[in-house]
C-alpha cells in the first residue's frame, strides 16, 4: 500500500485495517520518501505504523540524492520526477509488487475522473488512457502478466468532504499540519511556504514571519502551500473546505505546469 | 466544495450530521455531443456549487481558447477531461463526476454516446441506479436514442429521465415535446421500460434544470434536480435471500476463521442456518465479526466476516447463503454478452469468467442471436465484434452459484477476461441454467447424434443430389465436400457407383434391386447421420418414391433433397461416362432418361440450374443453404476447440 501519509492514505489504511480485522493487512506500506517531506510527517509516519505493528518500507533515491536533487536547486518538475515518479518507480521494480493501493480519488483532477478502480500500468508502469481496461459492477480484473503491474484505487469515488467527514466520525489520527497552528512561513510567488528546516535559502529580503496556517495537502514542504487559518479542530476544517472558493489542488505548484499536466504525469507514473 | 447550505457557517455539526445522512444517487447521462450532454452535467455541477473560483477561472480562458459559445462559459469544457477528448471535441472514455445538494449525494457517469462506445454506455450503466436519456427536441426519437434505452434496459436500470433538451430552439412548444413524449413511450414500452419521466429542458439556458422555467408554463412536472433529489430507489437487495461472495478467508492464527466479503442481497443473523455453495454444506452463523466489534445483524452492502458454528470448507469464491433459499448451482446457462474488445469473440475459445468473486475458466457457444442495437431485430451472427450484444450459451469447467442478473447483478453479472492478454474483453448477464443442475452432481451428457455433431461444430444431415446420369452431381457434391472439409467438418459422401462395387454389389437394376439399393444407402446414411457427419448421397435415384423413403427414415430438418436439374440434351452432350451412347445403341437397358423415366422433385430444398450456373457456384449455394439452416457452427470457431 502506498502510504503518502497525507489525509486520503489515513483512511485508505484504516479501512484496510477495519477489512483485514482481526488479521492484519497482509501487505506492507510503501513510503516514497523525497526526503523534503515535512518533518512533522515523518514523525506522525513512523509513529503510526509502530503503533499498528505494521511493515513500513521506505524508499528514497539514492541516485537523485547521489546528484543532489532537490526543489530549489532543480525546480519542482525536476525534483517531482526523479524523487517521486524515478523513485516510486524503483521501489515497485525493487520489491516486484504486482499490486499496489494508492489513496486517489477521481474528484481530485479531470483525468482522474476516468481512471479504473483496478488502473493496468505496463512492465514500463505506463498508464495508457486510450486502452483502460472496462470496470463494470464491483467486477475488478487483477490479472496481469509478469513485469505488469495494477495500481488500486479503492477511494475513487470518495469525494474530499467524505474523506474528511469520515475522518471526523471514525476519529483517524492525521497529521497535525493539517490543523491551524503558527508557523514560520515566507510569501514567495504568491505562495505561503512552511520553513520547515534550514535547507529553504532566503531570497533577498524575505524574513520568516509566524502566522496562523494549515495545509490542504501535504507533499514536499518547498512545493506545498500554506493557506491562513484558525482552524484548529476538525468541524472548523471541514467547515473552512465547505467555504472555501478554491480546489483542493489549487496549492500545489506542480499542477499548474499546463492544461493536461496531471495526464502527462500520470502517463509517466507519477501517481 | 462550495456547497450553499448556510447551516455550514452557522452550525457546521448539524450540517456534517445532516451530509452523514444523506443517501447517493449514481446516475448516467446518455446522448451525444451534440445534444448538449456535457454541457448538462456541466451545469448541474455549476448550479450546485461544485465549480471552484480557480477551476472557474480556467474556464473562462478555456471558453474563450476553444469554447464553442462565442466566449461565454462552455460548461462542457468542465467535463471532458482527456486531452484527446479536448482536441476532439467527443468524450471517448466514461468518467464520473460528483457533486451533492441539501438532500442527496450523487455520482454521474459520464459516457459517449455514439455506437462505437456502446462499451463505455455499459460500463457506466452497470452501477447507475437512474438513467438521463437526452434528446434534441429539434430532432426528436433518434436511432441513437432507441439504442441508449435498449442498454439501459439491458443492464437493469429501472428509472429513466427523458431529458428533451434545446426547448429554447422549438420556441418552448408543448406540442414538440408531447409529440417527442408519446413516441417515446410507445417505443419505451416495447423494451419494458416504464418508469419514464420527461422534462423539458434547455441545458445551455438552465431552464427546468434547477429553476422552473417560466418558457413551460404549461409543464408540471419537476425539473430535473427536483427529480433526481426525490426519485426513489427501490432498493429490495435487502429483501432478497442472504448472499455473501467470499472474498477471503481470514486466518489470523489457529483459533480464528472466518469468511469475509460484502454483502451481495438480504441479511444475516448470529444463529441463522446457512449454507455454502457449491458444496452445498451447511452451518449456523457464530458470528458476525468487525473492527468495531461484533454485530447482532448485517445487511446487504456491508463487509463483514462470518464465522460459523462448524468446520466447513469455505474457500474464495463459494457464496455463502440462506440456507432456506439457496442460489442455484450449474456449469451451463444462457447468458447476453456484451463485446468489449476490439478482437472479436470466437465460440469454443477458452476465457476466464468472473462471478462473483469466483474466476472460473469457460467457453461461449455460437451466438443464437445477436441484436442489432439500433432496431433490436435478432440478427444471425457466428461471432460477435466489438460492441455487439448478442444471446449465447456458456460452458464452464465447473459448477459456480449463481442468480439470474434480473435477480441481482452482483451475483448474475460477470465479465470475460482473454487468457492471454488479461484483457476485460466482455461482460455477460446470466439468463438462466441450461440444464437443472441444483443438485450439484455432474451429471454426463448423453453421448448422441447432436453431441457427436457438435464435437465438429455442425449439425448431421444428408445432401442428397438427385438428377440425371451426367447432371454434375458428383462434380458438385465433390466441391461441395472440399468446402467442408477444409472449414474442419466431418463429412462422407456415398456415391452410387462406388456403393455399387461393394455394399450393393450384389443388386441389379431391376425396380426391385433398384428399390432395395436405395434403401441400404438410406439407411448406410441414416448410420452416419447418427454419427454426426454431413453425408452427400450422389444417386440418380429416379424415383419419388425411393426419394421419399430416404426422406422418411431421417428427422425433420435433416434431409436436404438437391436437385441437379441438367436438361436431357444438355447431360447427353456432355455424356462423361459414354452410358448415353451406349443407351442410344440399345447396350443399356433401364437407363435413367432413355429409357427409364426421371420422376423430378416437386419440392425439393436445393434447385440447381446447372445449365445457367458454374459447378462452383451451385457449391457455393448449397455452402449457403447450409449456413443459413444453422447446419454449420461459424468457421472461426473451431479454432477454438
Amino acid at each position: 500500500m502506498l502510504y503518502s501519509i497525507g489525509k486520503d492514505s489515513a483512511v485508505m489504511l484504516h479501512l484496510a485495517m477495519k477489512a483485514f480485522y482481526p488479521a492484519k493487512p497482509p501487505f506492507p506500506l510503501l513510503h516514497v520518501d523525497t526526503t523534503w517531506k515535512f518533518r512533522d510527517m515523518i514523525a506522525f509516519r513512523d509513529k503510526l505504523t509502530q503503533d499498528l505493528g505494521l511493515q513500513l518500507l521506505v524508499h528514497i533515491n539514492q541516485d537523485g540524492l547521489d546528484r543532489g536533487i532537490g526543489p530549489f536547486t532543480h525546480g519542482s518538475a525536476v525534483h517531482t520526477d526523479v524523487m517521486k515518479t524515478q523513485g516510486l518507480k524503483q521501489a515497485l521494480d525493487k520489491y516486484g509488487f504486482d499490486a499496489a493501493f494508492g489513496g486517489a480519488r477521481r474528484d481530485e483532477e479531470k483525468s482522474r475522473a476516468k481512471e479504473r478502480v483496478f488502473s493496468f500500468r505496463s512492465a514500463q508502469h505506463r498508464w495508457d488512457p486510450k486502452r483502460q481496461r472496462p470496470e463494470l459492477w464491483n467486477q475488478y480484473n487483477a490479472r496481469k502478466n509478469k513485469g505488469e503491474s495494477l495500481r488500486v484505487f479503492p477511494l475513487s469515488n470518495w469525494t474530499e468532504l467524505d474523506i474528511w467527514q469520515y475522518i471526523y466520525l471514525e476519529n483517524i489520527p492525521i497529521v497535525p499540519l493539517y490543523y491551524a497552528a503558527r508557523r514560520p512561513v515566507v510569501r514567495r510567488d504568491g505562495t505561503l511556504i512552511m520553513v520547515d528546516d534550514d535547507r529553504m535559502p532566503l531570497r533577498p529580503g524575505e524574513q520568516p514571519e509566524m502566522k496562523s496556517v494549515r495545509f490542504r495537502t501535504l507533499g514536499c514542504y518547498p512545493l506545498t502551500g500554506a493557506i491562513e487559518s484558525e482552524a484548529a479542530t476538525l468541524p472548523e476544517i471541514i467547515q473552512e473546505m465547505l467555504l472555501t472558493t478554491s480546489s483542493e489542488r489549487q496549492g500545489r505548484v506542480i499542477d499548474h505546469d499546463s492544461a493536461a499536466s496531471m495526464e502527462k504525469k500520470k502517463q509517466e507514473g507519477y501517481f | 466544495m462550495a456547497h450553499k447550505s448556510d447551516l455550514i457557517a452557522t452550525d457546521i455539526q448539524a450540517y456534517l450530521k445532516s451530509h452523514e445522512h444523506k443517501s447517493l444517487l449514481r446516475f448516467i447521462t446518455c446522448g451525444s455531443v451534440d445534444d448538449g450532454k456535457s454541457t448538462l452535467i456541466g451545469r448541474l455541477l455549476y448550479e450546485s456549487k461544485m465549480i471552484f473560483e480557480d477551476q472557474l477561472t480556467v474556464l473562462e480562458a478555456d471558453s474563450k481558447k476553444v469554447g464553442t459559445q462565442g466566449g461565454e462559459l462552455d460548461f462542457a469544457l468542465l467535463v471532458d477531461g482527456l486531452a484527446a477528448e479536448r482536441e476532439q471535441g467527443i468524450t471517448i472514455d466514461v468518467a464520473y463526476r460528483f457533486f451533492s445538494t441539501d438532500r442527496r449525494k450523487f455520482i454521474v457517469a459520464d459516457t459517449p454516446g455514439h455506437e462505437q462506445y456502446t462499451r463505455n454506455m455499459v460500463t457506466g450503466a452497470s452501477t447507475a441506479d437512474v438513467a438521463v436519456i437526452l434528446i434534441d427536441a429539434r430532432k426528436g426519437v433518434l436511432t441513437q436514442t432507441r439504442r441508449h434505452s435498449y442498454i439501459v434496459s439491458l443492464i437493469g436500470i429501472k428509472h429513466v429521465v427523458l431529458a428533451i433538451n434545446k426547448m429554447d430552439l422549438v420556441g418552448y412548444s408543448q406540442q414538440t415535446f408531447d409529440k417527442i413524449v408519446a413516441e417515446y413511450r410507445e417505443f419505451a414500452a416495447q423494451i419494458g421500460l416504464t418508469n419514464i419521466v420527461p422534462v423539458p429542458l434547455s441545458a445551455l439556458r438552465g431552464d427546468n434544470m434547477l429553476e422552473r422555467s417560466s418558457a413551460t408554463n404549461w409543464y408540471q412536472g419537476p425539473t430535473l434536480m427536483e427529480y433526481l433529489e426525490t426519485v426513489e430507489i427501490d432498493d429490495d437487495l435487502q429483501q432478497r435471500p442472504f448472499r455473501l461472495p467470499v472474498q477471503w478467508v481470514n486466518r489470523p492464527n489457529q483459533d480464528f476463521r472466518g469468511f469475509a466479503g460484502t454483502i451481495a442481497s438480504g441479511s444475516i443473523r448470529k444463529g441463522d442456518t446457512i449454507r455454502a455453495l457449491p458444496s452445498g454444506r451447511t452451518s449456523k452463523v457464530a458470528r458476525i465479526v468487525t473492527h468495531d466489534g461484533d454485530l447482532e445483524q448485517a445487511v446487504a452492502g456491508q463487509s463483514i466476516t462470518l464465522t460459523l458454528t462448524d468446520e466447513v470448507d469455505i474457500s474464495r469464491g463459494d457464496v455463502i447463503a440462506a440456507a432456506a433459499s439457496p442460489p442455484a448451482v450449474a456449469d451451463q446457462f444462457q447468458a447476453t454478452i456484451i463485446w468489449m474488445h476490439e478482437e472479436a469473440m470466437l465460440p469454443g475459445r477458452p476465457y476466464l469468467i468472473k462471478l462473483g468473486s469466483r474466476t472460473v475458466t469457460g467457453s461461449i457457444t455460437t451466438p443464437k442471436y445477436k441484436v442489432n442495437v439500433n432496431t433490436l431485430e435478432h440478427l444471425a451472427a457466428k461471432q460477435l465484434e466489438l460492441n455487439e450484444i448478442g444471446v449465447c450459451n456458456l460452458s464452464l469447467d465447473r459448477a459456480v452459484a449463481f442468480d439470474p442478473y434480473t435477480d441481482n447483478r452482483e451475483t448474475g453479472g460477470f465479465i470475460l477476461i482473454d487468457k492471454i492478454s488479461n484483457d476485460t474483453v466482455g461482460a455477460g448477464l446470466l439468463s438462466f441454467a441450461l440444464r437443472r443442475a441444483e443438485n450439484i452432481h455432474w451429471q454426463a451428457l448423453d453421448v448422441n447424434k447432436h453431441a457427436r455433431a457438435g464435437l465438429k461444430g455442425q449439425r448431421a444431415c444428408v445432401l442428397w443430389f438427385t438428377g440425371l446420369s451426367g447432371a454434375g452431381k458428383s462434380t458438385i457434391a465433390n466441391l461441395v465436400e472440399k468446402r467442408l472439409h477444409s472449414l474442419g467438418r466431418h463429412t462422407y459422401t456415398l456415391d452410387g457407383d462406388n456403393v455399387r462395387h461393394g455394399l450393393n454389389k450384389d443388386l441389379g437394376f431391376t425396380d426391385a434391386d433398384r428399390v432395395e439399393n436405395i434403401r441400404r444407402v438410406a439407411e448406410v446414411s441414416k448410420l452416419m447421420v447418427d454419427a454426426g457427419l454431413i453425408v452427400l448421397v450422389s444417386f440418380i435415384s429416379p424415383f419419388r418414391s425411393e426419394r421419399r423413403l430416404a426422406r422418411d427414415l431421417m428427422q425433420q430438418g435433416e434431409f436436404f433433397e438437391v436437385f441437379v436439374d441438367t436438361p436431357l440434351e444438355e447431360a447427353e452432350k456432355r455424356d462423361p461416362k459414354g452410358l448415353y451412347k451406349k443407351a442410344r445403341r440399345g447396350e443399356l437397358q433401364n437407363f435413367t432418361g432413355i429409357t427409364s423415366p426421371y420422376e423430378a422433385p416437386e419440392h425439393p430444398e436445393i434447385h440447381l440450374r446447372t445449365a445457367l450456373s458454374s459447378p462452383e457456384a451451385a457449391a457455393e449455394e448449397i455452402m449457403n443453404r447450409l449456413r443459413d439452416a444453422g447446419m454449420l457452427y461459424p468457421a472461426d470457431e473451431l479454432s477454438g476447440l
